[in-house]
């Protein structure tokens, strides 16, 4: 069953295209990651799904409801503002410098959105939040502010804040890339362990050796285009396009 | 000596009237202004400019004769003097704590707006809970500069007739032929200005517990 749609997308910036034509569908219980040479369009692709950039044509649909679409004649229509914010709340987004709110402690985090935005009660929403914390072995932290925690620490609490919310899809932008490298192996495990709970996940990244392991698929992208897409196996190892087979040629 | 201190007693409580109003209406007006000056309408951007410009640019002494003679001269009647201080101050500040705000705001990076949209919340709540709080930490040191000089801004009322703790300070010299009510004058502003700092000394440690 498909959780994500996305048919013939495109955007650009002042008049240059990046993204110049994507199309994918994503399943329930699938990890998909993304892959390609930096300016490739990985972010924006992310940033249209969550609803941080305008798309400029195409379409894209989000657990059957339609975000965006555009007709025979080209012109685009996003949902009116109410589907948006369903749609909005499907999705979930980890950003590569983490973005947490530094005048909340962890808790705070994590609980903002439920209380605000699910109108979760403030018991639930803590009770939820610890749950999470817990399960991201970050239990001794809930007082602690952003500030004090380490680049790993601080990644693993928006992990949380963006699982608070029951998203069906949690995406993924470089979540290791503003870390030290010796901390990059703790994120990568916690969305090991997403994996193996079959949370749906789009995850751009630049791990390859991660990418491959806990990937059922894999899109490289270059230019604005999907170029190769297939089982990581397959991928990586028999890659077909010659573009794909530069780009993997750097990482070995 | 106890008819003086009651004078300047009186004086002082004026000197605080003009301070506390100006702070009450301009503190909410310098946001509204801010927010003109960074709409995405040039038009209004550019007025709310102008006028930022003029507060700016020009002597509040000056400001306030204009305030208090211009509807004068325009409408043939005048109004309360103590009003016009009023308003001449709280136009005069709220341009200073528009470019204050703007500046603070301005310094909020991009990901809280986008870590605030992507979790769903209303525009109002990213900008009353995330926004906010925030950028009253980063101006705290440039507010407190800004109060200051309102303390001793206060002194500038009588130009328009305004009998403020200054104004009766040299009366009173006068009379007495004795530096002394300007020098206790004097005191007032430092012990004030004293308690201006120490408030924001305080505010400024309650918000530390983050960076
Ligand atoms: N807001 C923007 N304004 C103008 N150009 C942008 C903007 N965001 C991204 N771009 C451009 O789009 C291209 C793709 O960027 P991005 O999606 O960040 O690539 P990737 O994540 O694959 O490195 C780059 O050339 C980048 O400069
Ligand atoms: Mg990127």
């Amino acid at each position: 069953m498909s959780i994500i749609t996305v048919k013939d997308l495109k955007k650009g910036f002042d008049g240059l295209g990046v993204l110049k034509g994507i199309s994918f569908t994503l399943n329930k219980g699938e990890v998909l990651s993304i892959i390609g040479p930096s300016g490739s369009g990985k972010s924006t692709l992310l940033r249209c799904l969550n609803q941080l950039e305008n798309v400029d044509s195409g379409s894209i649909t989000i657990c059957s409801d339609v975000m965006v679409q555009t007709d025979e004649k080209g012109l685009v229509s996003y949902s009116d503002k109410k589907i948006l914010q369903t749609v909005r709340l499907h999705l979930g987004l980890v950003f590569q410098n983490f973005n947490l709110f530094p005048h909340m402690n962890v808790l705070r985090n994590i609980t903002e959105a439920q209380m605000h935005v699910l109108k979760t009660s403030k018991e639930e929403a803590e009770k939820n939040a610890r749950r999470l914390l817990n399960k991201l072995g970050l239990s001794d932290k809930e007082k602690a502010y952003p500030c004090q925690l380490s680049g790993g620490q601080q990644q693993r609490v928006s992990i949380a804040r963006a699982l608070a919310l029951n998203p069906e899809v949690l995406c993924f932008d470089e979540p290791t890339s503003a870390l030290d490298p010796e901390l990059t192996g703790e994120i990568l495990r916690v969305i090991k362990d997403l994996a193996k709970e079959k949370m749906t996940m789009i995850v751009v990244t630049h791990e390859m050796a991660f990418a491959r392991d806990i990937s059922d698929r894999v899109i490289f992208m270059d230019d604005g285009l999907i170029v190769e897409e297939g089982k990581p196996e397959e991928l990586f190892n028999n890659p077909k396009n010659v573009r794909t087979q530069k780009f993997l040629q750097r990482y070995e | 000596m106890g008819q003086l201190l009651l004078q300047m007693l009186v004086g002082t409580i004026t000197s605080l009237k003009i301070f506390a109003l100006t702070l009450l209406f301009a503190l909410p007006l310098g946001m509204l202004v801010a927010k003109g000056r960074m709409s995405k309408n040039r038009l209004v951007s550019k007025l709310v400019n102008t006028y930022i410009m003029i507060m700016r640019g020009t002597p509040l002494i000056l400001q306030l004769i204009f305030v208090y003679f211009a509807p004068y001269y325009i409408f043939g009647t005048s109004y309360d003097r103590f009003t016009a201080v009023i308003v001449g101050f709280v136009i005069n500040y709220a341009a200073y704590f528009a470019e204050i705000y703007r500046g603070g705001i301005q310094a909020i990076p991009k990901g809280q707006y986008e870590a605030s949209q992507v979790l769903g919340f209303t525009k109002v709540h990213t900008f009353t809970h995330i926004v906010c709080p925030q950028v009253l930490k980063r101006i705290i040191p440039a507010m407190g500069n800004e109060v200051i000089t309102l303390v001793k801004d206060t002194a500038l009322a009588q130009t328009i007739g305004v009998a403020e703790l200054f104004r009766v300070a040299q009366n009173a010299s006068a009379r007495q032929f004795s530096t002394m009510p300007i020098f206790l004058a004097g005191v007032f502003y430092f012990i004030m200005n004293g308690l201006v700092s120490k408030s924001f000394d305080v505010l400024e440690k309650k918000l530390n517990y983050y960076n």
